[in-house]
C-alpha cells in the first residue's frame, strides 16, 4: 500500500426482493482482499439506484449478485439506464445462481460475465484484474 | 459521459455546469493523484467558497451515517442541495476497502440533488483521505449548498476535520461505557456542535452530565469563546432533533460569518495542504538524497545492530547531509 496506488472501484448490488447476503459478503471480502475498494449498497436495490450510484461513485465494476431468479427482470434494465446515461464503459459482472440459457442471453445483452456455482473467487478477481489492464492498454494506445 | 481521455479543462467546465459523471471523475483523479488533477484543481478552486462544509465525527456505531441520512432528508425538504463524502478505513495491508456507508443513505441515490461519494483513506491517518479536501472543493464548486463530511469512526484525534470543515459536529452516544475518555483528547477541543445521538437510550442523561462538565471545563479555558460549544440530542433514525441540529448548524455558521472567519476558512484550508504538501515532499525528496549519502549505509548497519541509537545516527546523517550540502554550494553545484 502506497499514496500512489489507484485501487479497482467495484460496486456490489443486491437488486430487487432477493435477500441471499452470504455470496455478495464473501465477494466483497475477496476483492477488498485482492486491494480493491468495494463500494457496498446493501439490499432491495433499484436499477436506478445501481445506475445513478455506479456514476457518482466513479465505479470501474458493477457487479450485480442474484439469487432469486429476477435477473432476467432486473439486469435488462441496468444495463439500459447504463447505456441511456452514458456509463457504459463499465465492467458489468454478475454472480449467484443464472441458468446457462440466460448467463448467454445476458452476454448478448452486454454483460461482461457471469460467475455461477462453483466459482472460485480468485478466478473473480483474476477476470476483473484483466479486463482493468486490457482497457489500460487499449486507453494508452488510443 | 466524460471520454477517459478528458483534458483538465474540459472535465473542469462540465463539473462547475453540474454534471455529476464529471464531477465523480474528478474526484477519481484527484484521489489516484493523475496527473491532471493539477490543473483540474486549479481551475475549479476560484469557483470555491459558497458551501457550507459541516464534518461529522465520533466513534464507530455511533450513528454517523445515519444523522447524515437524516439531515439530506431534512435539508431536501428545504431544496438544499447536498454534497456527502462518506471515509472509511483502507486495509493498511492490501489498499483494499469495503465501503459500506451509503447502505443507510441509499433512499437518496437517485435525487439529483444529493451527490454521495465514498473514500477510502488510502493510507492517511486522522480519519481522512488525502483526497477529502479536494473532493470537498469538487462539490463547493458544482453548486452544492452543504457539503458533508463523515469521518472514519475512530475516535480519538480525528482533528483534521475541524481544519478542514466550517462546522464540526462530534457525536456521542450512550452505553458505551468510558467513550467519553475516549474523546476528550482531541476532538472535544475542536468540536462546535456535540450531539448525543440514540438519545432515547436510559444511559443518556449520565453522558450528558458528562458531556456538559467537559464543556463547562473547555469554556473556562479556551482561549477564543466567540461561539459556545452546543450540546443537543438526536434519535437519526427518527429524525428527532435533526431540524434542531440544522438550525444550530445555521447558527454557527452565522457567528463565524459575523466574526470574520468564514472568509478566512477555505484561505487557511488550502494553506493547511499547500504546507502539508511541501512537508510531505520536501520529506520524501530530503530522505532519498540522505540515503544516497556514504555514511547511510554504515549508520543502518550501526542502527540494526545496536551499536548506535537511531536518533543519534539519524541527527548525525542529518549533519553530514547539511555539510555535503555547504560544499555542494561552495562548488556552485547543486
Amino acid at each position: 500500500m502506497n499514496s500512489t496506488s489507484k485501487p479497482i472501484r467495484v460496486l456490489l448490488a443486491k437488486l430487487g426482493l432477493d435477500t441471499h447476503t452470504i455470496g455478495i459478503t464473501v465477494i466483497a471480502h475477496a476483492l477488498r482482499d485482492a486491494g480493491m475498494e468495494v463500494i457496498f449498497t446493501g439490499l432491495k436495490q433499484t436499477p436506478e439506484m445501481v445506475v445513478s450510484t455506479a456514476i457518482q461513485e466513479d465505479v470501474d465494476v458493477v457487479g450485480i449478485s442474484s439469487l432469486s431468479a429476477a435477473h432476467m427482470r432486473h439486469v435488462p434494465k441496468v444495463l439500459e439506464l447504463l447505456h441511456q446515461q452514458g456509463a457504459d464503459d463499465k465492467l458489468v459482472v454478475i454472480g449467484g445462481v443464472v441458468p446457462q440459457a440466460d448467463a448467454q442471453r445476458l452476454r448478448e445483452m452486454g454483460v461482461h460475465e457471469v460467475f455461477t456455482m462453483g466459482a472460485q473467487t480468485a478466478d473473480v478477481v483474476n477476470y476483473i484484474r484483466q479486463w482493468i489492464t486490457e482497457r489500460d492498454r487499449s486507453a494508452a494506445r488510443a | 459521459m466524460t471520454a477517459p481521455s478528458a483534458s483538465a479543462t474540459e472535465l473542469a467546465s462540465q463539473l462547475l455546469a453540474g454534471n455529476v459523471a464529471a464531477g465523480a471523475r474528478a474526484i477519481r483523479w484527484l484521489e489516484d493523484r493523475d496527473p491532471r488533477s493539477e490543473a483540474l484543481l486549479a481551475a475549479i478552486l476560484p469557483h470555491c467558497g459558497r458551501a457550507h462544509l459541516v464534518g461529522i465525527t465520533g466513534p464507530p456505531g455511533a450513528g454517523k451515517s445515519t444523522l447524515v441520512d437524516a439531515s439530506i432528508q431534512y435539508l431536501r425538504s428545504s431544496g438544499t442541495r447536498v454534497g456527502v463524502i462518506a471515509v472509511d478505513p483502507s486495509s493498511p495491508y492490501t489498499g483494499g476497502a469495503v465501503l459500506g456507508d451509503r447502505v443507510r443513505m441509499q433512499r437518496h441515490a437517485t435525487d439529483p440533488g444529493v451527490f454521495i461519494r465514498s473514500m477510502g483513506t488510502r493510507g492517511d491517518l486522522g480519519g481522512l483521505a488525502h483526497a477529502t479536501f479536494d473532493a470537498m472543493a469538487v462539490m463547493d464548486a458544482m453548486g452544492y449548498e452543504v457539503v458533508v463530511v463523515e469521518t472514519v469512526g475512530v475516535g480519538q484525534d480525528e482533528v483534521d476535520i475541524a481544519r478542514l470543515a466550517h462546522t464540526t459536529v462530534v457525536l456521542s452516544v450512550p452505553g458505551l461505557g468510558d467513550e467519553v475518555q475516549a474523546i476528550k483528547a482531541g476532538v472535544l477541543e475542536t468540536g462546535d456542535l456535540f450531539v448525543i445521538n440514540k438519545a432515547d437510550r436510559p444511559e443518556t442523561p449520565a453522558l450528558r452530565r458528562q458531556l456538559e462538565l467537559m464543556l463547562h471545563l473547555r469554556s473556562m479555558t479556551a482561549a477564543n469563546g466567540s461561539w459556545p460549544p452546543q450540546l443537543l440530542e438526536t434519535i437519526a433514525h427518527t429524525g428527532q432533533g435533526v431540524e434542531a441540529l440544522w438550525a444550530s448548524i445555521a447558527q454557527h455558521r452565522q457567528a463565524i460569518t459575523a466574526a470574520g472567519s468564514l472568509a478566512q476558512r477555505l484561505g487557511e484550508r488550502c494553506e493547511d495542504v499547500f504546507l502539508q504538501t511541501l512537508r510531505e515532499e520536501v520529506a520524501r525528496e530530503t530522505v532519498r538524497m540522505v540515503q544516497q549519502l556514504p555514511g547511510y549505509p554504515i549508520s543502518a548497519a550501526a542502527v540494526r545492530t545496536r551499536q548506535c541509537d537511531p536518533y543519534s545516527a539519524a541527527h548525525a546523517l542529518l549533519d553530514e547531509y547539511r555539510r555535503s550540502r555547504r560544499s555542494g554550494f561552495d562548488k556552485g553545484a547543486d
